[in-house]
């Protein structure tokens, strides 16, 4: 069983759901990098969201631009992100690790290359963006032959052919992108929400986690009672950036609250 | 080879093309491609988009056979396709009318897009205030204070410019922020891209509009010369004008097809736009293509005199021309062009756009080893009064 899977085992045993923290790779500096991963899964995290840099992001708002810029600007490489997982793997060894961004930094590298030293780094699954399920096979085919899971977005427009689609396709678990707009944007409805992960269900068994528009413990709360994982990213660059050189401590609070606020009873918080 | 039917079903030209967007634009896309396979042959649509090019644009932009300069080689004739005669001075309008009666169709009363030099931001805030659409048009912040006539000029026809501070504020910056933009507002907006780039189905659609370039030409060639030339020039930034006019001609082959990109100051400087001369293929904006990138596939900054074509990206379909050999790309520098630009406005009384006269500056290396009875065909895709604060800076002037 992938890393992944056994996580989300685990959680269901303990009827609890996953906290998955995005944060960028290599933001504020490269040497920051690997505390702050440690400092997630002090704070909670069950599954660790690396994003990679890259320069033109177009799917993510000005809060993960910005802070893809300062990476880019102090030389992250996607070779460099790798090294970041393969150092946190020796002192974690539970922690699944998601690599989330573009498609051109690896097709540069070569696909079958980074599926290669994805894996010789412990890295346990890959999220490209702009990989739809339409350009996505040859990814998912090495990938799969590696043991690790290629992660798919899903979206509120997403029709149910395609979801019948990603199902298929999708490993380790689904990401459904709760508002139409970029990372970063607005507020989450969590009904709606709701509605859409309950449809999602008929078409995959795979857990569905719920991201955009997660700001704060309440409205973990909220996506977590409907949802099997919770994806929280600007929120958590943001606060980052302004902690300065206090960042992990700070993150690790700040993630530590919300994952309270996700494992508190069911009217402590609503 | 056979007869040319590119792209695929999903977008592909070869390995190049397709859809690489988010998740949350398929299904804009899909609307979109569902809309265009439905007006594409529909016969109102094609009778009103005929009736707009010749009435609102003034086509057919006429062919002019450049004798004096012709003569200034002493070798081949050299012909010009004369876009920069079309109204707003510009290619551009051709493939704007026709996305904006799509998105008429569509019943989206919200047009987007990005602009670079600012042409096909000036061209879409054009149709927007015809066809009474609500108009933003997205700007690199520093395009904006490079071209500040022509922002001028899209806030007179009442469209929104909006600065874009992210990555190197350039083109390919406003066109991440459009697309931002897009999956934001998908609903009410339409999003007029501006070349034959982005994902599926813009290159094909873009290429259709901008084809009546070809189709006038394939007739009006005969017509003067009583032949079709031997080779056709056309500059290439992200490569509308010439996939314009190079795809009614793709199955036409005695006739090169050369797209000229910018060398800007050398090939050698590593400052320039010649991403088919130069790059290697990647994924940028929705599709595949020869990107100009650093060897971690960070896409890299680009230069060009020419505004319009100082974009690390490139068309898709032309990746597919130069692979597959039916199309020659080629490049020439910064100082090149300007001296085709001030050859052009001192032998024929034309003064063309920067991006133009780097294909004008190709014919002028090729036709002096050519034999008087050759002909050549330039795609002159614009006119050049918005470039006149960049030559006059270049000759020391300053308004």
């Amino acid at each position: 069983m992938s890393r992944i899977a056994a996580t989300f085992a685990a959680l269901k045993a303990q009827g609890r759901k996953a906290l998955i923290p995005f944060i960028t790779a290599g933001d504020p500096n490269p040497a920051m990098a690997v505390p702050l991963m440690h400092a997630l899964v002090a704070g909670g995290a069950d599954v660790i969201e690396l994003g990679v840099p890259f320069s033109d992001p177009m799917a993510d708002g000005p809060v993960i631009q910005r802070a893809s810029e300062r990476a880019l600007a102090q030389g992250v490489t996607l070779m460099q992100v790798i090294e970041f997982v393969k150092e946190f793997r020796k002192t974690n060894n539970a922690t699944p690790v998601v690599l989330m961004g573009y498609a051109n930094p690896i097709e540069a590298m070569g696909v079958a290359r980074f599926a290669d030293v994805a894996q010789g780094a412990g890295v346990d699954g890959v999220l490209v963006v702009d990989y739809p399920p339409e350009e996505a096979q040859p990814l998912v085919k090495l990938l799969d032959a590696r043991g690790l899971d290629t992660i798919f977005l899903l979206s509120p427009t997403t029709r149910d052919a395609r979801l019948e689609q990603v199902g298929k396709l999708g490993r380790g678990y689904l990401y459904y992108v709760s508002l139409k707009g970029v990372t970063g944007a607005g507020n989450i409805d969590t009904v709606e929400v709701a509605r859409r992960v309950d449809h999602i269900k008929k078409f995959t068994t795979l857990p569905v986690g719920v991201g955009f528009g997660i700001r704060d413990a309440a409205s973990a709360k909220r996506v977590a009672a409907v949802a099997d994982a919770v994806v929280i990213g600007s929120r958590l660059v943001q606060e980052i950036i302004d902690a300065g050189d206090d960042a992990p401590a700070r993150l690790q609070a700040l993630l530590a609250g919300i994952r309270a606020g996700m494992d508190s009873p069911m009217d402590a918080a609503a | 080879m056979q007869m040319y039917d590119l792209p695929d079903n999903l977008g592909h030209f070869g390995p190049y093309g397709g859809t690489f967007v988010a998740e949350t634009l398929i299904d804009a896309l899909d609307e979109l491609r569902a809309a265009y396979e439905k007006y594409q042959h529909d016969d109102e649509f094609k009778k009103e988009f005929a009736y707009e090019l010749k009435h609102y644009v003034g086509r057919p932009s006429p062919v002019y056979h450049a004798k004096r300069w012709s003569e200034h080689f002493g070798g081949a004739q050299v012909y010009l396709k004369r876009e920069d005669l079309n109204h707003t001075g510009a290619h551009k309008i051709n493939n704007v009318i026709g996305q904006a009666m799509l998105a008429k169709r569509m019943g989206k009363p919200r047009v987007i897009a990005e602009t670079g030099a600012g042409q096909h931001g000036v061209a879409t805030a054009t149709i927007a205030a015809r066809y009474g659409m609500e108009c933003v048009v997205y700007m690199g912040s520093e395009d904006v204070k490079r071209q500040a006539q022509n922002v001028y000029r899209m806030k007179l026809l009442g469209a929104t410019v909006v600065p874009v501070d992210s990555g190197s504020k350039t083109l390919k910056d406003a066109l991440n922020e459009a697309m931002r933009d897009w999956v934001t507002n998908v609903e009410n907006t339409y999003y007029i891209i501006g070349t034959v780039a982005g994902p599926h189905p813009y290159p094909m659609m873009v290429r259709d509009f901008q084809s009546i370039i070809g189709i006038e030409a394939l007739e009006q060639m005969p017509e003067m010369t009583g032949r079709q030339p031997d080779a056709i020039l056309a500059c290439v930034g992200g490569g509308s004008n010439a996939m314009g006019i190079f795809y009614p001609y793709i199955n036409e082959k005695n006739v090169r097809l050369i797209g000229v990109e910018a060398a800007g100051y050398g090939l050698e400087s590593g400052k320039h736009s010649a991403t088919l001369t130069a790059g290697k293929a990647g994924v940028l904006h929705g599709n595949r293509t020869y990107l100009l990138q650093d060897e971690n596939g960070q896409i890299i900054e680009t230069h060009s005199i020419s505004a319009g074509l100082d974009y690390p990206g490139v068309g898709p379909e032309h990746a597919y021309l130069k692979d597959i050999g039916r199309a020659e790309y080629v490049s020439i520098t910064d100082d090149e062009a300007l001296q085709a630009f001030h050859d052009l406005c001192r032998l024929e009384g034309i003064i063309p756009a920067l991006e133009s006269s780097h294909a004008l500056a190709y014919a002028a290396k090729m036709a002096p080893r050519m034999k008087p009875d050759q002909i050549l065909l330039v795609n002159l895709s614009g006119r050049g009064d918005k470039d006149m604060h960049t030559v006059a800076e270049k000759s020391g002037l300053k308004f």
